[in-house]
């Protein structure tokens, strides 16, 4: 009996070890695998710009600036959308809260795939001939000083505001799930206090909930942030895959992600490499994105309810 | 301080602006939840409206074809699909649940486990794509091509994280005084965890392998360069490339400028959505009462 016992918790210790072994893994082959890139381009390789397989030259610079740039168009979105969308799911009444949150629930599981699709064929039409024309044409918003700055040269429906909106609707639930455990973490005692004190509900929520789970929302917002950064099929069906820096929101480009599930499967050699280097950048962005938002939301474990 | 002084602090709100402050953020909150239900049902109505007249008979039961022959379907690559997924849950359920027994039994706030438990949660928000490259470096290179069982293993990786945790938090809401007794009784701790503790969470680990089967089965990005696309039956699933519906979805939309194949990228699109969203739904009416 002694000795089942034994073997049951070496087998149990070895499987959770396994998921050690697996990050180390992942993070010594792409290693690996893109040795020559670094020894090739050395640092340089992260803001150089060219992307020239015939020349054997290759630079990271436009996936970067382009995956930083649609993440911060989609965190800009559904940062305020998923606060008050919590807030109105903690404080309406049982019967609407419920299959409220249950609807937030099912938009985390339509599969990626499907969004992209939805991006292609309704979303980027719906731009190209109807929401930019109005604004760049009607609006005129590109002859404000900056406004070519800000949208780039024309427009066509594909690029990096499109991709930050299907990112957006994509990372807003969950968000806004976290954000509704902190909402219902705050102590009910504290709550009704400031009520008490004559208080708003803004009021309520934003000098006293948002103080008291601060932290618990800085964890909801990096793992938005996470997602964001790593998705590749939304991605991918909108940006427009150009391997440009990005001139402006209206203008097409590329992210990691979107770069990699591009030109993977035909690449060799040195492009290879370079691939697997910019698979190692997203990896340890998205690393120490996940590190902080386990951070924070560690801090507030307890209070949330978790162990 | 002085009186007069606090007074002169205090900000000067007027009750009006306050009220108005108040109303303007019950419409924006009433804006937002509207947005998200409301782009769900949109992203939903439009899969619906352009998938539903393309699924018959044939489509269902006839394997996909190249472009331009008659009679093509989305058998094959919803058999491989069914291939893939269901492997990658076997492979990966049974050490999963023993590394979350491990974490909730074991382990419990050992420095160790804490670590590991650091680990399966930084790994549940990887991109998925780079869990196609690793998986395409330790299986499609040394064999030398793409294969269904690359892609089974890549949805592996992926799932082993989400049910560690999933099984550790069941496993934790199982009273104590049930251990003890089982213990009271004479059970070694190896038959108390699988027949007594186990037992009492089995709703709760049934609805988090199926949560997690939902949550892959959608995936696309780890399959790309893993299993691939073929327009053949799933025969070669440990040597050659394997159909699969979410690569299919992406092919056919996005790299073909046919009507007929779009059309069958958003049937196919439509039996994904539905197979997943049933498995949700039916997930969490069935097993309702024990979660949280």
């Amino acid at each position: 009996m002694q000795q089942t016992d034994t073997i049951f918790r070496t087998t149990c210790l070895l499987c959770a070890s396994l998921v050690g072994l697996l990050m180390l893994g992942i993070f010594i082959q792409l290693g690996m695998h893109s040795a020559d890139t670094w020894s090739r381009f050395g640092l340089s390789f992260l803001w150089t710009q060219d992307w020239d397989p015939a020349a054997d030259l290759y630079g990271a610079w436009p996936n970067i600036a382009g995956t930083l740039l649609t993440t911060a168009i989609a965190l800009l979105i559904a940062i305020p959308l998923s606060f008050v969308a919590a807030l109105f799911v903690t404080e309406a009444p049982g019967w609407l809260a419920k299959p409220l949150s249950h609807c937030i629930d099912l938009l985390a599981a339509i599969p990626s795939v499907i969004y992209g699709m939805w991006g292609l064929f309704v979303l980027v039409p719906l731009l190209q001939e109807h929401v930019q024309p109005f604004l760049v044409d009607e609006l005129r918003l590109t002859e404000l000083p900056g406004g070519t700055w800000l949208l780039g040269e024309g427009y066509s429906g594909f690029g990096f505001f499109t991709a930050g909106i299907i990112l957006s609707l994509m990372i807003l639930p969950y968000m806004s799930a976290i954000m509704r455990d902190v909402f219902r973490m705050t102590p009910p005692m504290l709550r009704e206090s400031a009520y008490g004190l004559g208080c708003t509900r803004w009021e309520t929520t934003r000098d006293v909930i948002m103080r008291y789970g601060i932290r618990g929302l800085l964890g909801g917002i990096f793992i938005g942030m996470g997602r964001a950064l790593g998705e590749t099929m939304a991605v991918l069906f909108v940006i427009g895959n150009m391997m440009d820096l990005p001139a402006g929101l209206f203008s097409s480009g590329t992210t990691i992600a979107a770069t990699l599930a591009c030109n993977f499967a035909e690449a060799d050699g040195l492009q290879l490499s370079a691939l697997f280097a910019l698979g190692l950048i997203l990896l340890l962005m998205s690393f120490s994105i996940q590190v902080a938002a386990q951070y924070y939301l560690h801090l507030t474990r307890g209070a949330r309810g978790e162990r | 301080m002085t009186p007069t002084s606090l007074n002169t602090q205090a900000p000067f709100r007027p009750l009006f602006w306050r009220k108005t402050q108040d109303v303007l953020l019950g419409l924006f909150s009433l804006i937002s939840i509207i947005i998200a239900v409301g782009g769900m049902g949109w992203i939903l109505w439009t899969v619906l409206s352009h998938g539903a007249h393309v699924i018959d008979w044939q489509f269902l039961t006839a394997p996909s074809k190249p472009y331009g022959e008659i009679g093509a379907g989305i058998a094959n690559a919803l058999l491989g699909t069914l291939a893939i997924t269901g492997a990658a849950t076997l492979i990966s359920v049974p050490p999963a649940i023993a590394a979350g027994i491990y974490l909730a039994e074991f382990g419990k706030q050992s420095r160790l486990a804490n670590v590991l438990r650091f680990s399966a949660n930084v790994m549940m928000g990887l991109p998925s794509i780079i869990v196609g490259l690793f998986v395409y470096v330790i299986i499609v290179i040394p064999t030398g091509n793409f294969s269904g069982f690359a892609g089974t293993v890549a949805l592996a990786v992926i799932m082993f994280p989400v049910m560690m945790r999933t099984t550790e938090d069941m496993l934790a809401m199982v009273p104590d005084t049930l251990r003890e007794s089982a213990l009271a009784l004479g059970m070694s701790r190896c038959r108390a965890t699988l027949s007594i503790v186990a037992r009492a969470a089995r709703n709760g680990l049934v609805t988090g392998v199926l949560l997690s089967l939902a949550r892959v089965s959608g995936e696309t990005a780890p399959l790309l360069f893993t299993a691939m696309f073929a327009d053949t039956w799933p025969t070669g699933y440990f040597t050659k490339p394997t159909a699969n519906l979410p690569v299919l979805i992406s092919e056919y939309t996005m790299n073909s400028p046919f009507e007929e194949m779009h059309a069958a990228g958003w049937g196919a699109a439509l039996v994904i959505a539905g197979l997943i969203l049933a498995l949700n739904i039916a997930t969490r009416c069935i097993f309702r009462d024990r979660k949280h």
